[in-house]
Parts: C-alpha cells; sequence; structure tokens
C-alpha cells in the first residue's frame, strides 16, 4: 500500500512538473516567436501560461495524439452543404461522449495557444512558422479553421453561449464530458457574458466548467482604469456559480480548483501577472496588450531576456 | 373575394411537423405564446428552452446545439432576431452555416408596437448576410408548409412567419415550394411581383384592373434568398410596359432591389416600381393605417400601375375588394401587439 501511495504522489509531483515545464516552453516559444517577428501577444503567454498548462496538460479529458499534427493550408470558409472545411478542433483529438471538450473565447490568444499545443504534443514544431501567413490556418486572431479553435470566437463573449448551448446538448445526449471555455477577464465588459453566465445557472449546466485569465489588462490599458469588472468573483456568485479565486501562476491551486467536484456550474478565476516570468515587460506599463519594439535596444534587452530564459 | 381564415396556422402545424423529429428543440426569448408555440412546450416540455429576454445569448446557446446535432427553432418577433443580435447571429450561427431556424413573428409593420417592433429592414439586412436562406409567409397554407420548406435546408434559415388569423390564399395541397414563385396571374402588360402579406392586398386590385383591360403577370414570392427562380427572370424578360414589386418591408434591401438586380443584370430596360417602405421609420398604429399612410395598400398598386400604363384605369378606392383585417384584440392572439 505504501509503495502504491508512493508512486501516486511521485506522478502526481510528476504531473506538475511537466505541467510548469509546459507553462515555461509556453513563454519561451512566444518570446522567441515575438523577437523573430517583432511583435506578438506577449502579456497574454506571461498570464495563461500556467492557466493553459494545467488545461493542456492536466486538467482536460481529451485524446492524446499519436504525432502532432501539420496545421493544414486554408480550405474556404464554412458553406451550406457537406462540411469540407478542417476544423481546428482536430488538435484536441476526435470527440467522445465521456471526453472533455475545450472551447477557447480570446481568439487572440491565439499564439499562445499554438505554443501550448507544441508544447503538448499536438501541433508540429514548426507549425508556428505558419502563423499569420497568407493561405494558412495558423491564424493570428484563431477562426474554427485554425489549430485548437472549435469555434469562432473572436468577437469576444460568444465562446460562453455557444458553449452553454453545446454542454446543453451534450446533457441532452446524456454525454459524461465536461465542456469547458477558456475566457479572458475583459470579456466581462460585454452584456452576452452575463446573458450566458445566468442561462447556463438557470439551466444548470454543472458539465460547464470556465477558466478565466484575469490578468486586469485590456487593448486600451488597465481594466480599472477602461472598465471595471469588480467585484468579479462576487457577481459570479450571485448569478448562481461556483466560483473558486486562485493565484493562476499557482499550478496546485489551478489543478485542486479545476478538479473540483460541483452541482453547480464551475468557474475559475486565475488572478495573472502579465509580466510573470518577463519582468521587463513592467517597463512598458500599462502598454502590455501587444509587444512591438519601439527601438533596436529594446529588441535587445528582450533578446538578452530570451537567452537568460533558454539557458 | 372570399377568404378562408385560419386561426394559429402555426401552432397545430408545428406541433405535428415536429412529432417524429426528436432533434427538434425550440429556443424561445419571452414570447412563447405570441409566436404560437405555448402549446408546442406543454407537448415537448423536454426540448422546449426558455432562453429570457436574451437574443444574443440564445443565438449562441442555438449554434451550439446545432454544432451537436440538434435542430434549433428560435422563435421570437422579427425585429429581435437581426436588430440587436446581428453578430451574435453572423459570427456564431451564419458563418460556421449551422442548422438553425429564425422565426421570425410579426415582420413588417404588422405590429401596432410602433417602431421597435417593427421589422422593416430584416430582409435587407439578412439577404447581405452569406450562407443565410430567407423564406417569406403568405398565407396559412404557407405558414403550415414552410416547415418543411426550412427543415430540408442545410444552412441556417430566417423566416418572415405569420401567426393569427391569418387568410387561405392558397390551397391547402399546394404547399410552398423553395426557390419557386407561384403564379397567380398571367398576362403581358405588367409583372406585379409580391411578397408575404402584400400578396393578399394585390389580389384585392388585379382583377379590377383586369377587367380593365390591363394583362398582368402576378407571381407571389417566398423565397427572398437565395433569388434565383428562372420563373422571375422569364416573367421579366416578357413583359412589355413595366414591372411593379410588393413588399411588406422598406424599398432598399428587399424584393423591389432584389428585382431591381435580376432586371439590371439581364439588361432588360424596362421601368421597375418598387412600392414598399420608402426609407422610413414607422410608427405604432394598425396595419390598415399604417399600409395607406405609407402607400403599401391596393390603391398604391393601382396609381402605380398606372403610371407605367400612361392612362387612368377609373379605379377608386370603393371598387376594391374589402380588406380583410384580423382583429387587434383577436381571440387568435397572445397579446394586442
Amino acid at each position: 500500500m505504501a509503495a502504491e501511495r508512493d508512486e501516486a504522489l511521485h506522478t502526481v509531483v510528476d504531473e506538475k512538473e511537466r505541467i510548469r515545464s509546459i507553462a515555461a516552453g509556453i513563454r519561451e516559444r512566444v518570446l522567441a516567436h515575438t523577437l523573430a517577428n517583432n511583435g506578438g501577444y506577449m502579456s497574454q503567454a506571461c498570464s495563461s501560461a500556467e492557466l493553459l498548462a494545467c488545461l493542456y496538460g492536466g486538467l482536460l479529458n481529451i485524446e492524446q495524439l499519436d504525432e502532432p499534427l501539420v496545421p493544414p493550408a486554408f480550405s474556404g470558409v464554412p458553406k451550406v452543404g457537406p462540411k469540407t472545411m478542417t476544423t481546428g478542433g482536430v488538435f484536441h483529438g476526435a470527440h467522445g461522449p465521456h471526453l472533455d471538450r475545450l472551447i477557447s473565447s480570446p481568439a487572440h490568444y491565439a499564439l499562445v495557444i499554438y505554443a501550448a499545443l507544441i508544447e503538448t504534443g499536438r501541433l508540429e514544431e514548426a507549425g508556428l512558422e505558419k502563423f499569420n501567413k497568407d493561405g494558412g490556418t495558423v491564424e493570428m486572431i484563431g477562426a474554427e479553421h485554425s489549430p485548437g479553435f472549435e469555434t469562432t470566437t473572436g468577437s469576444l463573449a460568444q465562446a460562453i453561449s455557444q458553449s452553454g448551448g453545446i454542454a446543453l446538448a451534450r446533457r441532452l445526449k446524456g454525454e459524461t464530458g465536461r465542456t469547458w471555455v477558456f475566457m479572458s477577464d475583459g470579456e466581462f465588459q460585454e452584456g452576452q457574458t452575463w446573458e450566458a453566465f445566468n442561462a447556463s445557472s438557470f439551466w444548470g449546466l454543472s458539465n460547464l466548467r470556465v477558466i478565466v485569465d484575469v490578468n486586469g489588462g485590456q487593448c486600451d490599458g488597465p481594466m480599472d482604469q477602461v472598465m471595471t469588472i469588480e467585484p468579479l468573483a462576487q457577481r459570479l456568485e450571485a448569478f448562481g456559480w461556483a466560483v473558486r479565486t486562485v493565484d493562476g501562476h499557482d499550478v496546485d491551486a489551478i489543478l485542486e480548483a479545476g478538479r473540483e467536484e460541483s452541482d453547480l456550474p464551475l468557474i475559475i478565476l486565475c488572478y495573472t501577472d502579465p509580466t510573470r516570468g518577463l519582468p521587463l515587460l513592467k517597463e512598458r506599463y500599462p502598454a502590455l496588450h501587444y509587444l512591438r519594439f519601439t527601438s533596436d535596444a529594446e529588441r535587445a534587452k528582450y533578446q538578452e531576456a530570451y537567452e537568460g530564459i533558454i539557458k | 373575394m372570399s377568404i378562408e381564415i385560419v386561426n394559429r396556422p402555426h401552432q397545430e402545424a408545428f406541433i405535428e411537423f415536429s412529432r417524429d423529429k426528436p432533434e427538434l428543440v425550440v429556443l424561445s426569448a419571452d414570447l412563447t405564446n405570441s409566436c404560437e408555440v405555448g402549446k408546442w412546450r406543454d407537448t415537448y416540455p423536454d426540448r422546449f428552452f426558455s432562453m429570457g429576454m436574451a437574443e444574443q445569448n440564445m443565438m449562441g446557446f442555438a449554434a451550439g446545439l446545432a454544432r451537436e446535432g440538434f435542430e434549433p427553432w428560435l422563435h421570437t418577433f422579427s425585429v429581435f432576431l437581426y436588430r440587436r443580435p446581428l453578430d451574435q447571429l453572423q459570427m456564431s450561427i451564419a458563418y460556421p452555416a449551422l442548422k438553425v431556424r429564425l422565426m421570425g413573428f410579426l415582420p413588417g409593420i404588422m405590429t401596432p408596437g410602433g417602431v421597435t417592433h417593427q421589422a422593416i429592414e430584416d430582409i435587407a439586412v439578412l439577404r447581405a448576410v452569406p450562407n443565410m436562406t430567407i423564406l417569406e409567409v403568405g398565407d396559412a397554407t404557407e405558414a403550415q408548409s414552410v416547415l418543411d420548406v426550412a427543415h430540408a435546408i442545410e444552412g441556417p434559415v430566417y423566416v418572415r412567419a405569420l401567426r393569427g388569423e391569418v387568410s387561405r390564399l392558397f390551397p391547402a395541397n399546394e404547399p410552398m415550394v423553395f426557390n419557386r414563385a407561384r403564379i397567380l396571374s398571367e398576362g403581358q402588360d405588367l409583372l406585379i411581383i409580391t411578397s408575404g402579406i402584400m400578396t393578399e392586398e394585390a389580389m384585392r386590385a388585379i382583377p379590377i384592373m383586369k377587367e380593365k383591360g390591363v394583362s398582368i403577370q402576378h407571381l407571389h414570392v417566398s423565397t427572398l434568398k437565395p433569388f434565383t427562380d428562372p420563373q422571375v427572370t422569364e416573367a421579366i424578360a416578357r413583359v412589355r410596359k413595366g414591372v411593379i414589386t410588393m413588399e411588406n418591408h422598406t424599398i432598399v434591401g428587399g424584393l423591389g432591389s432584389a428585382v431591381a438586380e435580376l432586371m439590371a443584370e439581364s439588361g432588360s430596360g424596362i421601368p421597375l416600381r418598387r412600392i414598399g417602405v420608402t426609407d422610413t421609420y414607422a410608427h405604432g398604429a394598425s396595419q390598415k393605417y399604417l399600409m395607406a399612410e405609407l402607400g403599401l395598400d391596393s390603391i398604391a398598386l393601382i396609381r402605380q400601375a398606372e403610371g407605367l400604363l400612361g392612362k387612368s384605369l377609373g379605379i377608386g378606392p370603393d371598387d376594391l375588394a374589402e380588406l380583410r383585417e384580423a382583429s387587434v384584440h383577436s381571440t387568435a392572439k397572445a397579446e394586442a401587439l
């Protein structure tokens, strides 16, 4: 018995180490990409690395892939009739009644999600070279043909409603898998988000689970200056959701909250630091939404930081 | 003109239609009885989902259900299906070409609810949305048979639906056919193309104009997108004096515009007169009052015909068949709206 317990403990330790390594890999890949292309959604990688690593590396019950997939060329927009378009959902494996789904809402996190897919053996490493290239699917703002995207959610707040419908449908079909939604905090400014949270608790969608990167930033700057959404936890509780608030860089806390059983739809608010792992970003505060170097000197500093990270 | 009136044609037809379709679900936004699905809810309680007054979210829920193999039929007033939630309708449903049916009641100026309730530009807006199919019901037969037509279409469908006391203009055994106009009169001088409730209005005037010696081709159109029915293009090619369109909608972007596009593309070179709401909002008043005020009635049709023919037909309001008007407080409606 003691040996089994030791082995279980060992596996847990391994899992957390693996997740931390995935998170480090996400930051590293996004920074490398940003350096190579003089632009990228860097702060989103810094804030959400542990959150996405926990999802793809532990929380999601999705099919393992035999080998990383090659992103296909763009084959056209969806048309009425037989489906010809490749869905980005294939990077999550085949659907199954007992398996989870992940719907990513903030499509401008695409670069970070692609990095997470590479780190977890779902997207070929060279996939990022196709980022934002004409005729490809590795788009800058992911749509449902892009790796890791099952729906089109770039117009924010639409994923949570779509996922509510998916969760309701799966319950009607007697499926046991969860439907996860990855959201950003800015989306809580949209009225539709609150319609969706209200409807999901009204219809008792306990198979719906939301995880949020509460990094406190949006395009115009700090959210508390643009339009506050706080107190978010209390607001969500008032909407009938089970709310867990965690340090979004604490892998143990994210995993624990994500694995909790709940009769209510559950939301995990991951409070994060958009400069975590790359303190140099603090110099740009509050303009963190998109990193584009303003001078060669600035770029050199990031290059130096990158070399420090990969060492 | 003696016309059979059918009470709540959607109510029973939709219950019967749904019986052998377990994948069919209904989403409603607080206008359940007003859209004749209260009895449907009581018949199939496990397939009915009240989404409250939250149409943006309802679009997303419908999209999710459709992705999982269900066939959601949304029921609310026309205006609430496209005006407020247009981005959600486009990005969550139309872009992925999902099999969602949008049942829009009280299209155009059919409601005394005023500007907030009057969908006068829905066809214009939705014709511009890729992957959409647009159907419009013109009588009780079509209110009942549009269900099969919409069900057979793979992508999203928007239906301008009728409810309450509805005239039966077309035989019950002649159902709506996708993308095929009904030929209601044959002739060569004028081509009159009508849709929705305007067909009944035109039918009041056309027999009298024919008695006065005018040769009229009258087409009733129920598929507004796609707009590729060869009967329409053939009729345009044959007509001598001109074409008149008549719609319960702004003349910008609806039936009149669709016909204008066909005429221009075919190089027809004959005049077109579009009867409809002339680029204005309306207000709260009865259908009969608004049709007269906005120039949507049979007298307006006669005046436009006279203009194209270059002569007076000597027809006045007293010569026209009496318009059947449903009482505002009809028991066939859930409320006076």
